[in-house]
């Protein structure tokens, strides 16, 4: 057995106000790192559960995103007349050919403006998509100047109430309903009739054409066939993975942003456990003595000052986790760099965050403390017992 | 019986710069088991640095020392630990308590080194507060403890693993006159009642003279002169 735990334990405790000041060095650090991986979560979950596995988005061969597709009506009715996809409870194919355009509204309370998507729907739109429920309001009557809003567009900006009224493309348009799309990004978006969007933006493609697959297991075939038509310049996906690699972009932005952001912040943490280690090892010079002289081994000091070390990241990575878990309350829109659009999302914490924050809190601990621990090991028993 | 301690031929120098100070020239010693030897001589003698090789925490430049038959000086590092945790107790002028650790826990440190359940060092750490008359104090940290009560706390953390011997760096160095004969009463009656062999090192004449023998150190020699006490 070596050097009891408590030793290390009480040796933090004995020092608490050094061992506070060096825990929240870390535990700022861990803050950081979490953060930014919850962010990046909370935008990846956004828009991966945006689509569903049953769905299929067909956009334009090379294109990432429907803002930059162009499906042509021609390509668009192939599409429409696939034996695979679904059909809706009225007995008409569950497809939308839909239209996505950007626009730039007024935020309600700095007014600042900022750009959201507009889709153009038709009318199974909202049948492919059972995760939006409208919470106020009707559905938007095709083929009319009406609109309906996602709550936190609504919210947020100006003239995107239920009853209130948006100008764009030379024509005002009024909002009718507002929908709750949950955490998705549909949740950022503004919708109305397709054909409508088409001619006031002077469009004569649509963006992308979406349909529900009769049996799931269908996509392979169904996307070998799109791709291999002649006809057309299409390709397939499934709603959910064509969302998923939207995200990435922005999500591997964030997790670079905050790992480096982290490794600066870290070199800083990291000195101030090696400060407080070293400071440790220098004012129990004698303690290190009596314990080597009662017959302790070399490796149980170095195990008993690297683990009080450990102990130190691991308070500083429980702390930052803890601090970090409260900005799960936060909501927060940024520039989708894929669609050029806002998108609003929340801070997302998983278990995978949780360990990774933990285990480089203790990387921090450990290595901030691994030299002194050497030292402590080291230490000449007879000069040590002479520090008395 | 051979002797427990067996020291032939040791030389032991420091180095100064470039300059070798010896430290103790060719000291030959045996001390018999259950024997209580006291080490004398002005600072500078080498009596420390005497009992330190004794207790294995230094090493000879030349020669031997045997103790209990094992050559300690051929030893390795870690052997070295091992063999010091069973075989040597320490008192230490200043005590050297672990200050975050209660009485118990300090007591109980050496026994963490032996293959013992918790309940059997429990056991063994109740008898050695017991003998040093301190078994109410185990709760308390060193700091809660007076001088003279934590040089006892020290003797039962020595007394223990009922080492083959035990060896004391000034003992009574910084203890009051009271103190200091109460840890004196109490080495002495592990000398007597439980054989224990102990080998002191003492400035102080008064602790020499509960020591059967007296050695004395001058300048890295050992006297042959050496007196006996009568007890």
């Amino acid at each position: 057995m070596g050097v009891p735990l408590s030793y290390s334990f009480r040796n933090l405790w004995t020092r608490r106000l050094t061992t506070i000041l060096t825990a929240l060095g870390m535990a700022l650090v861990v803050f950081v790192f979490s953060a930014m991986l919850m962010l990046a979560e909370g935008l990846q979950k956004t828009l991966v559960e945006t689509g569903s596995s049953d769905n299929v988005v067909i956009i334009r061969k090379g294109s990432a995103t429907e803002v930059q597709s162009g499906v042509d009506r021609y390509q668009a009715s192939v599409v429409e007349t696939l034996p695979e996809i679904a059909i809706g409870k009225d007995g008409n194919p569950l497809l939308a050919k839909e239209s996505v355009v950007i626009i730039s509204l007024q935020r309600r309370v700095t007014k600042q403006e900022n750009y959201i998507t507009i889709r153009g729907i038709g009318k199974s739109s909202l049948a492919l998509r059972p995760q939006i429920k409208l919470v106020e309001g009707r559905p938007p009557r095709l083929g009319t100047s009406e609109l309906i809003t996602a709550r936190s567009v609504a919210e947020r900006f100006e003239g995107s109430g239920l009853g209130e009224t948006l100008r764009f493309g030379l024509r005002e348009w009024k909002v009718v309903g507002v929908f709750d799309a949950g955490n998705t990004g549909f949740n950022s978006e503004v919708w109305g009739d397709a054909e409508q969007l088409m001619q006031t933006f002077r469009r004569n493609a649509y963006s992308s054409v979406i349909f529900k697959l009769r049996d799931p297991n269908q996509f392979d075939a169904v996307k070998r066939l799109i791709e291999n038509d002649p006809r057309l310049t299409l390709e397939a996906k499934r709603e959910n993975r064509y969302y998923a690699e939207q995200s990435e972009m922005m999500a591997t932005f964030l997790r670079i942003l905050g790992t480096s952001l982290t490794i600066i912040f870290s070199i800083g943490a990291i000195i101030g456990a090696m400060i407080t280690m070293y400071a440790a090892v220098s004012t129990r010079t004698a303690e290190i003595g009596t314990l080597r002289a009662l017959g302790f081994k070399r490796l149980s000091i170095l195990t008993a000052f690297l683990l009080e070390a450990l102990l130190l990241g691991g308070m500083g990575g429980c702390t930052g986790l803890f601090f970090a878990s409260f900005l799960r309350f936060l909501s927060v829109s940024t520039m989708n760099f894929q669609t050029f659009s806002e998108l609003a999302f929340d801070f997302r914490l998983s278990f995978d965050i949780v360990w990774k924050a933990l285990a480089f809190s203790l990387m921090m601990g450990f290595v901030g403390g691994v030299w002194p621990a050497v030292r402590a090991a080291r230490m000449n028993i007879v000069e040590s017992l002479r520090a008395t | 019986m051979p002797p427990i301690v067996e020291i032939i031929n040791v030389s032991k120098s420091y180095r100064r710069g470039n300059q070798m100070i010896p430290v103790l020239i060719d000291i030959n010693l045996d001390i018999e088991e259950g024997e209580f030897l006291a080490l004398m001589g002005p600072s500078g003698s080498g009596k420390s640095t005497l009992l330190n090789l004794i207790a294995a925490l230094d090493h000879v430049d030349s020669g031997t020392i045997r103790v209990g038959g094992v050559d300690i000086t051929a030893l390795s590092e870690n052997e070295l630990a091992q063999w010091r945790a069973v075989n040597v107790g320490f008192i230490f002028q200043f005590y050297n308590l672990i200050p975050v650790l209660t009485a118990f826990e300090n007591v109980e440190l050496p026994l963490l080194l032996t293959g013992l359940s918790r309940k059997e060092r429990e056991e063994h750490v109740a008898m050695a507060l017991r003998i040093v008359n301190l078994e109410e104090r185990m709760d308390h940290y060193p700091a809660q403890l007076s001088g003279g009560e934590q040089q006892r706390v020290a003797i039962a953390r020595a007394i223990v693993t009922d080492p083959a011997i035990l060896v004391a760096d000034e003992p009574t160095g910084d203890l009051d006159r009271i103190a200091a004969r109460e840890i004196l009463d109490l080495m002495d009656r592990l000398n007597r009642e439980s054989h224990k062999t102990i080998i002191m090192v003492t400035h102080d004449p008064k602790a020499a003279e509960r020591a059967r023998i007296i050695r004395h150190l001058d300048k890295g020699f050992l006297n042959n002169v050496y007196s006996q006490n009568p007890h």
